[in-house]
C-alpha cells in the first residue's frame, strides 16, 4: 500500500490550484459554503452548475476579483496571505499571482480603445516589462494560432462576438500563465459561433495547459474535462472524473440537471 | 473693399492696430483672457479628475470635503466668488505673510485669474468626469485587474482614456464658459478683453463698434474650439462603433 501511494504521489504533477475550505457571502447571502479544490498541473478541471449554484464566484475568488470571505488559496505552491476578516493582505502578492492566471470572461472585455493587438502587448510591455518588439512578435503569432493574423490592427467592436473572445483568450495567453480560468466563456456568444471559441480552448486542453472552465456546455466539458465539478447552491454535490459524473451520476439533483441541461 | 467698407462705417477705423486705432488693446486682451481661460481649464481639469477619482474611491472624509466643496462653488454666483476668491484670499495671503514677518506681496492678475477660475471649474469638473468615469463598462477595468495591473496603471491606461470620450462632450461645454468667464475678472480690474473693450469704447464713444469686434473675438475662440474639441472627440472615440464622432 505505501509503495502505491508513494508512486502515485511521485507520477503525480505538481500542484497548480488548490481551494481550501472557501466560504463566500455577500451580504447575508452564503454564495459559497465551503467548497475544495485541487488543480495540478495539466488538468482541465470544468465546474458546472444551475444559474446561483456559485460557480462563477469560485472562479473568481481564484483570482481575488471576488474576496473569499473565508478560506484558504494556494496557487503554485504559493499561499495568499490574508487578513482575518478575508482581504487579502499584501496588493502586491495578489497582483503578483494574478500575473499567472490568465482570465477569460463571459463579456470578453477586451479593451475597446486598443486595437487587437494593443491588447495583446498591453500588460506584457506596461505591466510584466517586456520588450515591446518581443511582445508584439508573441502577440502575433499567439493571434496566428487562435485564427486572428489578419486581426491584429482592427478594434474589438468591429468583429463578431467569436473573434473578441478568441482574442481574449490569446490576451489572457500573453501573459503566459502558469493555469488559465474560463468564465462562461461561450455564454454571451451567438450558437453558431460557440464551436470556433471552443475549438481554441480544445487545442489549449490537448496542449496540456491547466485550465479552470465554468461552463454550461456539458458536451464540452464532458469531452475536455479531466475532473468535474458539479456545484449546487455553494455546495460541492459530486465530483469526479466526466465519464463517472455523465455517465453514472449518483445524486439525484445532478440527474436532475443533466436532464434540464441535456 | 476695405477702404469701402471704412469709409460707409467710419468708426471701423478705430479698430487699427496702431494708435489712435485700438486693434493692438483689443488682441492683448484676447492674449490674456485665452491664457487665463487656458490655465483655468487646464487646472480645473487637474482638480477634476483628482476630485472625481476622490469622489469615487476615497474615503469618507475626502469624500465629504469633496461634496462640501463642489456643492458650495457650484451654488455661488461665480461672480461672486470672483470677489470673496480674488479679494479675501489676496488679502489673506498678505496678513499672514505680515504676520510672519514677511513684506506684502502684489498678486499677479493672471495668476489669481488662473487660481479663482481653476477652483470653479474644477467643481463642475469633478462632477462632468466623475460621470464619465462610472460609464466606463466594469468589464474593462476587470480585464485589466484580473492581469494583475496595479491600480494606479489601470487608471491611467484604461479608465482615463475610456471614460474621455464620455465625458468629452461636458469637457468642451466647461471650455467654452472658461473662455467666458474671463470677462468676469474685468470686475478686479483685470486687462482681459471685456475690459480693454469696454476701455476702448467708452473712450471713443464706439460702443457698438467695440462690442461687436468683442463679440467677434469671442466667437471665433468658439469656433475654432469647436474644431479642436471634434478632433479630440473623433481620436477618443476610436475603437467604438457608430459614434457620432466616425471611425
Amino acid at each position: 500500500m505505501t509503495t502505491l501511494a508513494t508512486q502515485i504521489v511521485s507520477t503525480a504533477q505538481p500542484e497548480a490550484i488548490r481551494i481550501e475550505g472557501l466560504h463566500k457571502s455577500f451580504g447575508t447571502l452564503e454564495v459559497l459554503k465551503g467548497v475544495n479544490l485541487t488543480a495540478r498541473q495539466g488538468d482541465v478541471v470544468a465546474i458546472i452548475g444551475g444559474s446561483g449554484s456559485g460557480k462563477s464566484t469560485m472562479l473568481r475568488c481564484i483570482n481575488f476579483l471576488e474576496t473569499p470571505t473565508s478560506g484558504r488559496i494556494v496557487i503554485g505552491g504559493e499561499e495568499v496571505a490574508l487578513r482575518p476578516d478575508g482581504t487579502p493582505a499584501n496588493r502586491k502578492q495578489i497582483e503578483h499571482l494574478r500575473q499567472s492566471l490568465g482570465m477569460v470572461f463571459q463579456q470578453f472585455n477586451l479593451w475597446s480603445h486598443k486595437t487587437v493587438l494593443e491588447n495583446l502587448i498591453e500588460v506584457p510591455v506596461h505591466v510584466l516589462g517586456t520588450p515591446k518588439a518581443q511582445a508584439i512578435d508573441r502577440a502575433r503569432a499567439l493571434l496566428a494560432r487562435v485564427g486572428l493574423a489578419e486581426k491584429a490592427d482592427v478594434y474589438p467592436a468591429f468583429m463578431s462576438g467569436g473573434q473578441q473572445q478568441r482574442a481574449a483568450i490569446a490576451r489572457a495567453l500573453a501573459i503566459e500563465p502558469r493555469a488559465m480560468l474560463f468564465d462562461e466563456p461561450t455564454s454571451a456568444l451567438d450558437p453558431e459561433l460557440v464551436g470556433e471559441v471552443l475549438g481554441v480552448i480544445r487545442d489549449l486542453a490537448a496542449e496540456g495547459r491547466t485550465m479552470i472552465l465554468v461552463t454550461h456546455e456539458m458536451k464540452f466539458a464532458r469531452e475536455v474535462a479531466s475532473h468535474v465539478i458539479y456545484l449546487h447552491n455553494g455546495v460541492i454535490e459530486e465530483e469526479g472524473p466526466p465519464e463517472t459524473l455523465f455517465g453514472n451520476p449518483q445524486s439525484d439533483r445532478l440527474k436532475q440537471f443533466l436532464q434540464t441541461v441535456g | 473693399m476695405l477702404e469701402a467698407l471704412v469709409e460707409a462705417f467710419p468708426t471701423l477705423s478705430l479698430l487699427a492696430w496702431e494708435p489712435p486705432g485700438w486693434g493692438a488693446n483689443l488682441i492683448r486682451g484676447l492674449v490674456n483672457s485665452i491664457q487665463i481661460a487656458l490655465g483655468a481649464y487646464a487646472l480645473g481639469l487637474l482638480i477634476g479628475t483628482a476630485g472625481a477619482f476622490g469622489k469615487l474611491h476615497g474615503g469618507p472624509v475626502t469624500r465629504d470635503l469633496l461634496a462640501i466643496y463642489t456643492t458650495v462653488v457650484r451654488a455661488v454666483p461665480e461672480l461672486v466668488l470672483i470677489l470673496i476668491l480674488y479679494f479675501a484670499v489676496t488679502d489673506l495671503v498678505n496678513q499672514g505673510l505680515v504676520a510672519m514677518g514677511y513684506a506684502r506681496v502684489q498678486i499677479s492678475g493672471v495668476a489669481a485669474g488662473i487660481a479663482v477660475l481653476g477652483v470653479v471649474q474644477g467643481a463642475y469638473s469633478v462632477e462632468v468626469i466623475r460621470g464619465a468615469i462610472l460609464a466606463v463598462p466594469a468589464g474593462q477595468l476587470e480585464a485589466a485587474k484580473a492581469m494583475g495591473m496595479p491600480p494606479m496603471k489601470a487608471a491611467l491606461r484604461i479608465t482615463l482614456p475610456l471614460m474621455l470620450a464620455n465625458a468629452i462632450p461636458g469637457l468642451a461645454n466647461l471650455w467654452l464658459i472658461a473662455t467666458k468667464d474671463t470677462a468676469l475678472l474685468a470686475i478686479v480690474g483685470f486687462a482681459e478683453l471685456t475690459l480693454q473693450t469696454r476701455q476702448a469704447a467708452s473712450s471713443t464713444k464706439a460702443f457698438l463698434t467695440f462690442f461687436l469686434a468683442a463679440g467677434v473675438l469671442y466667437l471665433c475662440i468658439t469656433l475654432l474650439s469647436g474644431v479642436v474639441f471634434g478632433r479630440i472627440e473623433k481620436w477618443a472615440r476610436r475603437g467604438q462603433r457608430g459614434s457620432g464622432a466616425g471611425q
